[in-house]
């Protein structure tokens, strides 16, 4: 077998409209989860044991089983309760009802890691629970939640490339497809790793210069 | 969903639990060799060893099986698929496992060490007796967490065609038309091997004294 990158190159904008959705996918499983693990987070810490005991064990489940699995009863399991989806769809519900089970145990750690004083504090001040919880507990949430949401960002994008087994055309599927085609299947496989790569390296130097960024807004406030 | 089916996927989940198993201690071997290397601060050594690290933690375990899967018969290593899985499987965890272990190192306060000296061991002695078993300890509940992820992940290895509990599951929900209760169930079978896991780790962790000693 000769190594010949030459052929893959041929295949450039497949490979891209391939890059997109998986870039599409990873972006909204993100900005998803963020939002529905933020729900999450705050409602168990603000809505009462039982509320909490119940979202509890549904995060615990989500987090304690294969990402696969999860996308598989979702794929062929929904037909059978009434839920027929593509797999482009089915893919970004599950990828966002993935990162949400662990987005929200992000925002519980930065919940908890806030010192209650200085709620204490804004509440003494005259601020209303819900301004304390705007203006103090929010903004002191986001530096501590920086670094593990960058984490689990890359590992969301790693786990969107398990769709590609339920034929979500992105870019393991495409590359991949395209390497067994043109006979070129190690050259494809290596290029799909340095794709990831790149953009998996990117994205901690991004997370880094975020996290210095936002650590000298705070102290340039304070 | 009958009994028959339950205990298919059972039996089918030795296979995952060996896999994860072999795979952990293998991953752990290489990761000792990694984060020697990094912590020896010999140019070289550091920069093979980090890239070796970033890679791994860098590209979806998916691609990464994909890659040895193919490339092992290319260069004239023809195993049978259950290797290429732990191989595969042992090169990731050992990435992961070798960023714990560094940071293990790295925590062992000085201030034990220059004890250790002051008291009279050797520096073989300093390194066996004191900062082996302080960054073992102080490692453990990462290996743990990686434990969990190793079993959620050798999911993946159904792809190459190994029999575990998601390729069972895959099958017998192909062949009955029951995709709920099936791939439901192996759910239920992956939560409690990690319940498990975590039980053993708090365990263990408790008998090893907890982190603050």
């Amino acid at each position: 077998m000769i190594f010949n990158p030459a052929i893959i190159m041929e295949k450039l904008p497949e490979i891209g409209s391939g890059l997109m959705v998986t870039l599409i996918l990873w972006l909204v499983g993100i900005a998803g989860g963020v939002a529905v693990g933020f729900v999450v987070a705050t409602v168990r810490r603000f809505g009462g044991r039982m509320i909490n005991l119940g979202l509890g064990t549904i995060v615990e489940v989500l987090r304690g089983t294969p990402f696969l699995i999860q996308v598989f009863l979702l794929y062929y399991g929904g037909p059978f309760i009434g839920l027929m989806l593509d797999p482009i769809p089915c893919g970004l519900i599950g990828l966002t009802i993935y990162s949400a089970a662990y987005y929200s145990e992000i925002f519980r750690a930065g919940y908890a890691a806030v010192p209650p004083g200085h709620v204490e504090a804004a509440q003494c001040l005259g601020l209303t629970r819900l301004q304390a919880i705007r203006r103090i507990q929010i903004p002191e949430m986001a530096l501590i939640v920086l670094p593990p949401s960058v984490n689990l960002a890359v590992i969301l994008l790693k786990e969107s490339a398990v769709l590609s087994i339920i034929t979500v055309p992105e870019l393991t599927a495409t590359v991949s497809a395209i390497g067994s085609q043109q006979y070129a299947f190690l050259e494809a496989i290596f290029l799909l790793a340095v794709i990831y790569w790149v953009i998996v390296e990117l994205t901690g130097r991004l997370g880094r210069l975020a996290e210095h960024r936002l650590s000298r807004l705070r102290f340039a406030n304070a | 969903m009958t009994l028959k089916l339950f205990t298919l996927l059972l039996q089918a989940a030795v296979s995952t639990l060996g896999i994860s198993l072999i795979s952990i201690a293998i991953g752990f071997v290489i990761a000792i060799v990694l984060s020697a290397a990094i912590l020896s601060h010999k140019p070289a050594y550091v920069f093979s060893a980090r890239l070796f690290i970033s890679f791994f933690r860098g590209v979806p375990l998916l691609v990464q099986l994909l890659l040895i899967y193919t490339l092992l018969p290319v260069i004239g290593i023809n195993v049978p698929s259950i290797v290429a899985a732990i191989v595969g499987l042992s090169l990731c965890t050992a990435a992961y496992q070798a960023e714990n272990l560094r940071g293990g190192f790295e925590s062992v306060p000085p201030g034990l060490i220059e004890a250790a000296e002051v008291t009279g061991l050797n520096p073989q002695q300093t390194f066996f007796r004191i900062r082996v078993p302080i960054a073992l300890r102080l490692t453990f509940p990462a290996l743990i967490n990686e434990a969990i992820m190793i079993l959620k992940s050798s999911s993946l290895v159904s792809v190459v065609g190994i029999i575990e509990i998601t390729k069972m599951a895959q099958d017998l929900a192909s062949s009955t038309y029951l995709p709920i209760p099936i791939f439901a169930s192996a759910a239920l079978i992956y939560l409690v091997i990690n319940s498990f896991v975590v039980l053993i780790g708090r365990f263990a962790e408790r008998s090893l004294g907890g982190a603050s000693a």
